[in-house]
């Protein structure tokens, strides 16, 4: 009997499948926004498809009347610069803090509940006050999206640290390993892959606070892009930003993908691909 | 193959109904009975929102056999971009920010009420340096592309300097203040409430105001022209209950402190403090003040700066290729730039129905 769980798409029926949600986004924009243009031809809310590419052509390849500056790309560079510092900084706090805190008790001890408190403050909260401490600078920047990041991601190599089966440190010690030794060569090559993992799931977050940061006080970025042309609702820079965001963020997730994919092949074994 | 291809074209179908029904069509105009006006904290606006608490907004509306809603927005911009999407009638805000957003993106809008223009309402604060030429090679923290900027703009103008002698850093308004107290923040151009703040900081000099440029930075009621035009009964309405409003707060007696009292403890304020702010903001009292005002060649003057300004920083929009792109309209048949694309017009017809008595 055929049962609709049993019917599978073809190779060109997959396909099909995966761009139709893209296709209906795309025809739906294209009619809610020439029905408001044929109601107003200036409407600025949903702008046609051809001054997105204007708009692109304008931010990405042409230089800024006022300033001489390619706009898009000096955003581009300054916003990953400061997710770049923040996340390396964040990743290198987790992969010291976290495995100290899984593998030793007293700095377990000493540290997890304080990490654990830390990681409850809401970022966006304590913002004000980043600000006052930091200054408005790129410091400021970094360090939200550190605060932001970072106690996820120690909390979660500490768990991962703790669920390491108790027989491989074991072995190793009565193979004589040091500590140094367990560290380096036990629990570094399991930790660092999944280490990876975590970070890919704090792209969102990172991005989030990235944005909210250039928000407040910037001269250049993404986030500031975004920020100011919403003074005049000029949806035609804002949406092309945001796909260009969206891409971003998705080819940095496929690039960690990859990293790990290449370089700790030994993850895969043992577990589904994510 | 085939059965996939229907039932990839029956999901297409679906996509379009529903969203001919989603798209909504921006503010039809048309004969109608409920309006709904937006409203933001600001000194010179809060009678707005007495208006509405007091019932004195409902008594005129009943009068004209309409009803109003007046809505208050935290957010200033967002309650602009509301209304130049279509969800409000009517929304108060700047003479810049009226001809930048719903005039340059296309949306024909009416100035109903000129309410008053900032007299030292907005300010350049400097943390060390007394005078306005120091801040030659400063940061300046302040909300770029807002009437903040636009004084900077004209105090540089006055000190014979230019954008390029310092540097904006884009700012947000909340937090204005708070980044004043930082270190690295050695300049702003900012307004009240946070203008009074500002200065409170250990050293900070208010080095240029707005009371230097007096009706360039003005507080307007601004409403969709083909509602008012289907509509004027809500002109009417609105005109009336705003200047009954502005007669109690000049009203000396209890009813009167009564009055400013609620619209102090609204803006987050005490009566001193509102009374403060209020004594840098030029109300305009009467419609007869009013009505003086919105017909002098001194708005057409002002006008012509700010759009000059708002062309020079890009704010009408890609398609204008000229500083005349977008016409500005005023009492008596004067029009600044494009006289047949003319979006943003300054009335006095319904303000001088008040000042005659005729509400």
């Amino acid at each position: 009997m055929r049962r609709i769980i049993n019917l599978r798409p073809g190779r060109g029926g997959i396909v099909l499948w995966g761009a139709l949600p893209f296709l209906a986004a795309g025809v739906a924009y294209a009619l809610a926004s020439s029905a408001r243009l044929a109601a107003n031809p200036n409407d600025k809310l949903l702008p046609q498809l051809e001054s997105f590419a204007a708009a692109l052509g304008r931010l990405a390849l042409n230089p800024d009347a006022r300033t001489g500056d390619y706009l898009m790309w000096v955003d581009t560079l300054a916003s990953l610069q400061r997710l770049g510092l923040g996340l390396g900084v964040a990743t290198a706090l987790a992969l010291v803090l976290g495995l100290a805190i899984g593998l030793i008790p007293y700095v377990r001890a000493g540290l997890s509940p304080f990490v654990g408190v830390v990681s409850m403050i809401p970022p966006m909260a304590v913002l004000p006050v980043l600000f006052i401490v930091f200054g408005l600078d790129e410091l400021s920047k970094v360090v939200l999206i550190v605060f932001g990041v970072a106690p996820f991601l120690v909390r979660d190599l500490a768990l991962k640290v703790g669920d390491l089966p108790r027989e491989q440190l074991i072995k190793a010690e009565t193979l004589g390993a040091s500590t140094w030794q367990i560290v380096v060569r036990v629990v570094l090559p399991q930790m660092l892959p999944r280490l990876i993992d975590a970070v890919r799931l704090s792209l969102g977050p990172a991005w989030l606070f990235l944005i909210s940061a250039e928000a407040i006080a910037a001269t250049e970025g993404l986030g500031y892009r975004i920020f100011l042309v919403r003074r005049y609702m000029a949806m035609d820079a804002i949406l092309p930003y945001v796909a260009w965001i969206t891409l971003l963020a998705f080819l940095s997730d496929a690039g960690l993908r990859w990293v790990n994919a290449r370089f700790f092949p030994w993850l895969k074994a043992g577990k589904g691909q994510s | 193959m085939r059965t996939l291809f229907k039932s990839a074209f029956v999901v297409l179908g679906l996509a379009l109904t529903l969203t001919m029904t989603a798209a909504q069509s921006p503010a039809v105009a048309a004969e109608k009975k409920s309006f709904k006006i937006a409203w933001s904290i600001y000194a010179g606006w809060m009678p707005w929102g007495y208006a509405a608490d007091s019932g004195i907004m409902k008594k005129w509306a009943d009068k004209y056999g309409i009803s109003v809603e007046i809505v208050q927005i935290n957010d200033y911009v967002e309650s602009i971009n509301q209304y130049t999407a279509g969800a409000f009638d009517g929304c108060v805000m700047t003479n810049m920010d009226a001809l930048t957003i719903p005039a340059a993106g296309g949306v024909d809008s009416t100035a109903l009420i000129a309410g008053d223009y900032s007299d030292g309402n907005d300010g350049v604060v400097l943390k060390d340096g007394k005078s306005l030429a120091e801040i030659k090679g400063q940061d300046v923290n302040l909300v770029e592309l807002s009437v903040s900027h636009y004084l900077l703009a004209r105090a540089l103008d006055s000190a014979g300097l230019s954008e390029r002698d310092i540097r904006v850093v884009n700012t947000a308004d909340a937090d204005i203040v708070s980044a004043f107290v930082s270190s690295d923040v050695t300049a702003t151009v900012t307004w009240n409430p946070q203008l009074s703040e500002v200065r409170k900081a250990e050293g900070a000099a208010l080095v240029f105001d707005s009371s230097r440029i007096p009706g360039e930075i003005i507080d307007l009621m601004i409403v969709n022209t083909e509602t008012l035009k289907d509509n004027p009964s809500l002109g009417k309405a609105l005109v009336g209950a705003w200047y009954e409003t502005l007669a109690l707060m000049r009203d000396g007696g209890a009813k009167g402190t009564e009055a400013l009292t609620a619209m102090a403890t609204a803006a987050g304020t005490d009566l001193e403090g509102y009374k403060a702010q209020l004594a840098t903001t030029r109300m305009f009292y009467t419609p007869a003040e009013a009505v003086a005002f919105a017909s002098s060649p001194e708005l057409v003057k002002g006008m012509d700066l700010v759009r000059t300004f708002s062309f020079d920083h890009g704010l009408l929009g890609e398609g204008a290729r000229t500083v005349d792109a977008v016409g500005i309209g005023f009492p008596g048949g004067t029009v600044l730039g494009d006289a047949g694309n003319v979006k943003l017009r300054f009335d006095a017809d319904y303000m001088r129905m008040a000042q005659e008595g005729k509400l």
